[in-house]
């Protein structure tokens, strides 16, 4: 099928607005939750928030279908899961160790995935899910059920300086697969700035290099973000190949929880980059008419409610325990042997 | 008609493309040119789609091999050597090696890895991985010394839910030869008693039982011993059962390997041993492996870099003696 750049989605914009923003909402809520409880002792490991990013994450996680796309999402990635139909008792079992959730206790915070659903439990290594995602693809189209499929995963601009990345997204492209690698550039990697990170002019030049379609958004204005994210999802959808998109933004957080991000100057706070995506969106979508502000208050407190459920349901649940653990790496018992 | 070991593992990569609709092959210059040692000659044509050229990309590869088995299908990749893979480490052990455990959700790869020297081919084309990749959990490890057992493996390995990491030797590849596959195909974990004895046991794997079988008949000419010949042909999980049989049999071992020596499958297996055999033990275990220095080009230094007839001779009979 033909590349077709100016396809309009089908889809409606208006309601699709509104899917996305209540992610985002929902998101924020959860992960400024989960930023209290860590920091009062209730939750071990780290809390990586997507604070300042949401919109950029829940416009890639909005537009997948859940049970057919795949995804992969990130550390920054909350919004994302949400808006693509993650349960948020998943988050909340995962970061306090429930043994009923998808983890079992086993692996915490972000590395919760639910892989038959189509969301892809990521490892801690940066880039290891590109070929991943890529691999989900080509299996697909081996089968052909390729048509109509798009997956998706996300990376920091720290993340693009790894092989893995580099050598995913060349194969991907290789097999014209219909992969949207999403890059949240928010200008740090932990503390490493972008000029200490790369050398080439634009994130974009590395799309170019493997003959992968790019596009850039401010990532700080979600209507852009619906636009530039979906359109990319749906060229991939209708066969145009990879796609790239490289979002400017800046993390409004630290690196996680246990970083004050005072390595980020207060000139660039005070930017463009520094605007809260979160009230843009919000006026966006009054602007536009997708939605009242009574609406969005009644979201947040519906928000609220849910997340406070969520935290609770999981809080009352077992924890894993070490003496019912299966302790097995592998599904299967070799016949006939003794296992050592 | 004879059939060597790289026709035994083309011949299974043939019967499960044939067979399985999920198998699928990935890796460099394995479609029209058929792979650097030839191990897929012809598939491409047979599997119109089927048998994928890769870029030189081993992370990529792998990476993308555990993507497609959790969308269920069986891929098989072909690492072009061993050495090679050491790219794709951080694919193997952490994701697919920790898959399960995390998600509940197995990933059935099978990474095929041409493994261990040949003569002139040096510190980057000669390695042997099997430790390295048994030593984290979630992986399968085997390593077939014998013609019927690279084919039968093959196959078993495919089928195995999880990551399977084959160990094929470059060495057998034509060098190896058998008259047909027999048909018995004992399951991955299970060792086999290569030859019997009686005096002492050498336990030991891939292309180092062929090496330990020729140093066994050698101390039976010579001297009379009579030594039993055990190959793993799984490293991971080890078949304990058979070795301590074996030792309980004959009151001595000597692990060998053509692997680097620190550590290991040698170390393994002797430890094993000294921990729950001790008092079967007449002798200490004894390991033998490679020298501790990158594996050399010149034929005659690689010659003498890893175990040799003689040179296991000599080890053995410092255990015999003890
Ligand atoms: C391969 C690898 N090296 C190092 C790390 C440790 N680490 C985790 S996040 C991070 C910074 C990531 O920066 P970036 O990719 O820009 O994403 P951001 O955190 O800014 O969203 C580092 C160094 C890692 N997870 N993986």
């Amino acid at each position: 099928m033909p590349a077709d750049a100016d396809a309009t989605p089908v889809r409606d914009e208006r309601e699709h607005a509104r899917k996305v923003f209540r992610a985002m909402l929902e998101a924020r809520q959860l992960e400024t939750k989960l930023s209290s409880m860590y920091k009062a002792g209730k939750i071990v490991g780290g809390v990586y928030l997507g604070k300042g990013q949401e919109a950029v994450s829940a416009s890639l996680g909005g537009g997948l279908n859940w049970g057919t796309d795949v995804f992969a999402p990130l550390i920054r990635d909350q919004a994302g899961r949400s808006a693509f139909g993650e349960d948020m008792l998943d988050c909340t079992r995962t970061y306090l160790g429930s043994s009923l959730g998808p983890m079992h206790g086993r692996d915490g915070n972000i590395h919760r995935g639910r892989p038959k659903e189509g969301l892809l439990a990521m490892i801690s290594h940066l880039g290891a899910s590109v070929p991943v995602v890529a691999g989900v693809l080509l299996s697909r189209r081996l089968q052909g059920k390729l048509d109509g499929v798009v997956g998706a995963t996300c990376i920091g601009d720290g993340g693009t300086s790894t092989g893995a990345f580099h050598e995913g997204l060349n194969a991907a492209a290789v097999e014209r697969l219909p992969m949207v690698v999403v890059v949240a550039n928010n200008q740090f990697a932990y503390s490493t700035p972008n000029d200490r990170q790369f050398a080439c002019g634009d994130l974009l030049d590395r799309a170019v290099g493997y003959g992968v379609e790019g596009s850039s958004v401010d990532g700080t204005d979600f209507l852009d973000c619906l636009r530039v994210i979906g359109g990319a999802i749906d060229r991939a959808r209708s066969g145009a190949g990879p796609q790239m998109v490289v979002a400017r933004l800046l993390r409004l957080s630290g690196h996680g929880e246990h970083d004050d991000a005072s390595y980020v100057p207060d000139k660039l706070r005070a930017g463009g980059l520094g605007r809260d995506c979160m009230q843009v969106a919000a006026a966006q979508m009054i602007e536009t008419g997708y939605a009242t502000e009574g609406e969005i208050s009644d979201w947040q407190t519906e928000v609220e409610d849910a997340v406070q459920l969520a935290i609770a349901t999981a809080q009352q649940e077992p924890p894993p325990d070490p003496w019912k653990e299966r302790w097995d790496a592998r599904s299967t018992k070799l016949s006939m042997v003794t296992e050592a | 008609m004879s059939i060597t070991y790289v026709d035994a593992i083309r011949e299974a990569q043939d019967k499960l493309l044939r067979d399985d609709p999920r198998v699928f092959l990935y890796g460099q210059d394995i479609s029209r040119f058929g792979g650097a040692f030839k191990a897929t000659k012809g598939l491409a044509e047979a599997y119109p789609g089927r048998v994928l050229d890769s870029p030189i990309s081993e992370d990529a590869m792998i990476g993308m091999a555990i993507g497609a088995s959790l969308d269920g299908m069986r891929p098989i990749v072909e690492m072009q050597f061993a050495d090679f893979s050491s790219v794709a480490f951080n694919q193997i052990v952490n994701q697919a090696g920790t898959h399960f455990y995390r998600t509940g959700v197995p990933v059935p790869i099978t990474v095929r890895l041409p493994s261990g020297g040949t003569p002139g081919s040096g510190p980057f084309h000669s390695q042997s991985m099997e430790a390295i990749y048994s030593h984290y959990p979630g992986l399968v490890v085997v390593t077939p010394a014998t013609v019927s057992d690279a084919y039968h493996m093959l196959l078993q390995a495919v089928e195995v839910d999880d990551p399977v990491i084959y160990c094929e030797h470059k060495f057998l590849y034509r060098w190896l030869k058998a008259n047909s596959i027999n048909g018995d195909g004992l399951p991955i974990g299970k060792a086999r008693i290569t030859r019997p004895g009686k005096h002492a046991s050498i336990v030991t794997y891939s292309a180092m039982v062929h090496e330990a079988v020729r140093a066994a008949d050698r101390l039976q000419e010579e001297s009379g011993w009579e030594i039993e010949v055990v190959d793993l042909r799984t490293v991971k999980p080890l078949d304990m059962d058979t070795v301590l049989a074996s030792v309980a049999r004959t009151g001595r071992l000597l692990a060998l390997g053509e692997a680097f020596p620190w550590g290991g499958v040698t170390a393994e297996v002797a430890s094993r041993v000294a921990a729950e055999g001790f008092h079967l033990l007449d002798a200490p275990p004894k390991r033998f492996n490679s020298r501790d220095t990158p594996v050399p080009y010149h034929p005659k230094l690689w010659a003498a870099h890893r175990p040799t007839p003689e040179s296991i001779c000599v080890a053995m009979r410092e255990l015999l003696s003890y």
